[in-house]
């Protein structure tokens, strides 16, 4: 390293024998990995493109040409919209199934999860480390074998050696068993999420919040609870998106009928019945992607940090 | 739209606020009482009110139903609500491994978890390095990243757009197809019934979906590596594929087998797509679809229940593995 180097004179005048060819390379490899970045993410992103491209033509232009002829020939349509979202069997029903699921199915254990996570780390009592270990362990219990035993809860209520332990809570047939059964396996990664916030609030706010005579009850309502926004909506937006895009749930409580199906499922019906709705599935398609596209997008740093936790989700 | 649709919209929804609202108002009701209680009552109720609800919840949908499954695979049982059932021992399980159609299933599982995690993470490690020093790099990172927001079964319906097969002499509506035919492949087949590839074209989709995933975590992995250990390797002589394969890959390694594990464990779970695609005909079928097949379709309930088993059995050492490393990482920092 010499000192003519950062002169200006010496810094315009062209770069001979070795040191040219350095920087030749240097600026050729960093425009190259840039442009191979480019080409990945276009790559990744031309198979959405085609759908969107593909549901805004007309039903005749879909099934008969490609897609990407729309930038030759373009044509616009929004019959496939309109059929999907007013004919017999639209969407627009599976949609407000979607929505009635995700919202309660993301709410309510935001709340239950918190108050527990409160409990686990500040009203430490003899177990409590027992007791959170072993919801986190909970984890590794894959949904899958969940879903007999729970239809059979749905339906009959809990019994053990033909004694009804637990009655059935009466929601067979209604879109609360998606909610519901959601709610219950979102529990492991919820308090999990939420009480590692909650134990790292400073414990000087707590006594002087007790000192001040306020009760457990009181200081999680009034001070745990807004404390830990960043974490309830990490986890808050991870499970929107879980729930919202889950099929097998769906599938296993929410029958046959597109009134009780959420989007996915009724997506999934089309789809099977292919040769029929080719033409819809397009514009179909889009609908069901799009509100996770925009959660997502708005707020994808909250949701990468959901997903980093998340990740040994079970 | 007819004023039905909107009616059944509107009480749909109606039950939304119904059940959160209730939920609240339950909440503040009971928060209000045992906010009474005073002296040596009050901690032990509050413990009670926030810890209950939860470990009634993990009870109910976790506990219980895993440990009445395992011993549904132990019976015989076909339907559901079926009354007479017998225990039978390790039937189901032997079955599941002799049976021919099961055993296929259960290879091509285990190629799917081989292949979809070590695809992702390529392409994923591939895309963190070359975005590390690129300005701009949350355009292409977020169009990779994109997939993670989308459903499988949204995922299943774009990507037919590109499987979409048509003759040959017609204009293509496939993407494959039409790329492939100028490339002067004049006579391709129909990719997702043709075996084997279809199985690997399903695997794409799931690729496709899990590389923003594996790209976002191990960027912040790259990020993270002290600026001084890069900076003195580079004195040292290191650059390129050297850097590359002598430092950054060392520091990152805890990461790259995180990241591994965890797409292994939804891959593990596949069902959607496979499902969505041809519902396991045409040779594609795999663990997650024939359990569910067998429990809800075909009537056989503790065969079923034997694979949900044999599938939990497979995560729960991916899962351990994780939740060590993540405790391990916590205490470090």
């Amino acid at each position: 390293m010499t000192t003519t180097a950062t002169s200006p004179a010496k810094a315009q005048r062209p770069l001979k024998g070795p040191a040219a060819v350095k920087a030749v390379r240097k600026v050729f490899s960093g425009s190259l990995a840039s442009a191979a970045a480019v080409a990945i993410g276009l790559i990744w992103t031309v198979p959405t493109l085609g759908l969107f491209v593909n549901s805004f033509r007309s039903r005749a232009d879909s099934a008969t040409t490609g897609w990407w002829e729309f930038f030759v020939h373009p044509s616009f349509s929004l019959s496939g919209y309109n059929e999907v979202l007013t004919g017999q069997g639209g969407l627009i029903i599976p949609l407000v199934n979607s929505l009635a699921i995700t919202i309660p199915a993301t709410i309510i254990p935001i709340f239950i999860a918190s108050m527990a996570g409160y409990a686990l780390a500040w009203m430490r009592f003899r177990g409590s480390d027992a007791i959170f270990f072993g919801i986190f362990a909970l984890q590794v219990v894959p949904l899958q074998m969940a879903l007999v035993p729970l239809q059979q809860y749905y339906v009959h209520g809990l019994q053990f050696a033909g004694i009804t332990l637990l009655p059935s809570p009466g929601i067979n047939g209604t879109i609360a068993q998606i909610w519901l059964t959601h709610t219950m396996f979102s529990m492991p990664l919820a308090i999990f999420l939420i009480h590692n916030f909650i134990a790292q609030l400073p414990s000087s706010l707590m006594e002087a919040a007790r000192v001040d005579g306020a009760s457990h009850l009181r200081i999680f309502r009034s001070i745990v609870l807004p404390l830990s926004m960043p974490a309830i909506a990490s986890f808050g937006i991870f499970q929107f998106l879980w729930v919202w895009n889950d099929l097998l749930v769906a599938k296993t409580f929410g029958g046959t009928s597109p009134d009780m199906q959420p989007v996915t499922a009724r997506m999934q019906s089309l789809v099977g019945s292919y040769g029929a709705h080719l033409d819809l599935l397009a514009p179909a398609g889009f609908l069901t992607i799009v509100i996770p596209l925009i959660v997502f997008l708005s707020l994808q740093r909250y949701f990468v940090r959901g997903l980093l936790a998340g990740s040994v989700k079970g | 739209m007819d004023s039905s649709t909107v009616g059944q919209a509107a009480s749909t929804l109606f039950g939304v606020v119904e059940a959160v609202g209730g939920f609240i108002a339950i909440l503040l009701i009971v928060f209000f009482v045992a906010g009474r209680a005073t002296g040596r009552f009050q901690r032990p109720i509050a413990i009670v009110v926030c810890l209950g609800p939860a470990l009634f919840l993990v009870a109910l949908g976790l506990i219980i139903p895993a440990i009445t499954t395992i011993n549904n695979s132990l019976k015989n049982q076909q339907f559901l609500g079926q009354l007479d059932t017998k225990y039978i021992g390790l039937k189901n399980y032997t079955y599941a491994f002799t049976d021919s159609y099961t055993q296929q299933t259960i290879l091509r599982t285990v190629l799917w978890l081989v292949i979809v995690p070590a695809a992702a993470v390529f392409v994923g490690l591939l895309m963190a390095l070359l975005v590390d020093r690129m300005k701009y790099a949350s355009i292409p990172k977020t169009m990779v990243f994109l997939p993670t927001a989308i459903s499988f079964v949204g995922a299943a319906v774009i990507w037919s757009y590109v499987y979409n097969f048509v003759t040959p002499s017609q204009p293509q509506t496939g993407l494959l197809s039409e790329v492939v035919m100028k490339l002067g492949w004049s006579n391709p087949p129909n990719w997702l019934i043709t075996v084997p590839l279809n199985t690997f074209l399903e695997m794409v989709i799931m690729i496709w979906i899990q590389a923003g995933f594996a790209m976002v975590v191990l960027g912040a992995a790259l990020k993270a590596i002290p600026d001084e250990i890069i900076e003195s390797a580079r004195l040292d002589g290191a650059s390129g594929a050297t850097l590359f394969r002598t430092v950054q890959i060392p520091m990152i390694r805890n990461t790259l087998v995180v990241v591994m594990t965890t797409v292994m464990i939804t891959t593990l779970k596949v069902f959607d797509i496979v499902f969505t695609l041809y519902n396991g005909n045409f040779d594609t079928d795999v663990l997650a679809r024939q359990m569910y097949a067998d429990m809800f379709v075909t009537n056989q309930v503790s065969r079923g229940s034997a694979l949900a088993v044999i599938l939990f059995l497979a995560v729960t050492p991916l899962v351990y593995y994780n939740i060590r490393q993540l405790r391990r990482e916590r205490e470090i920092r």
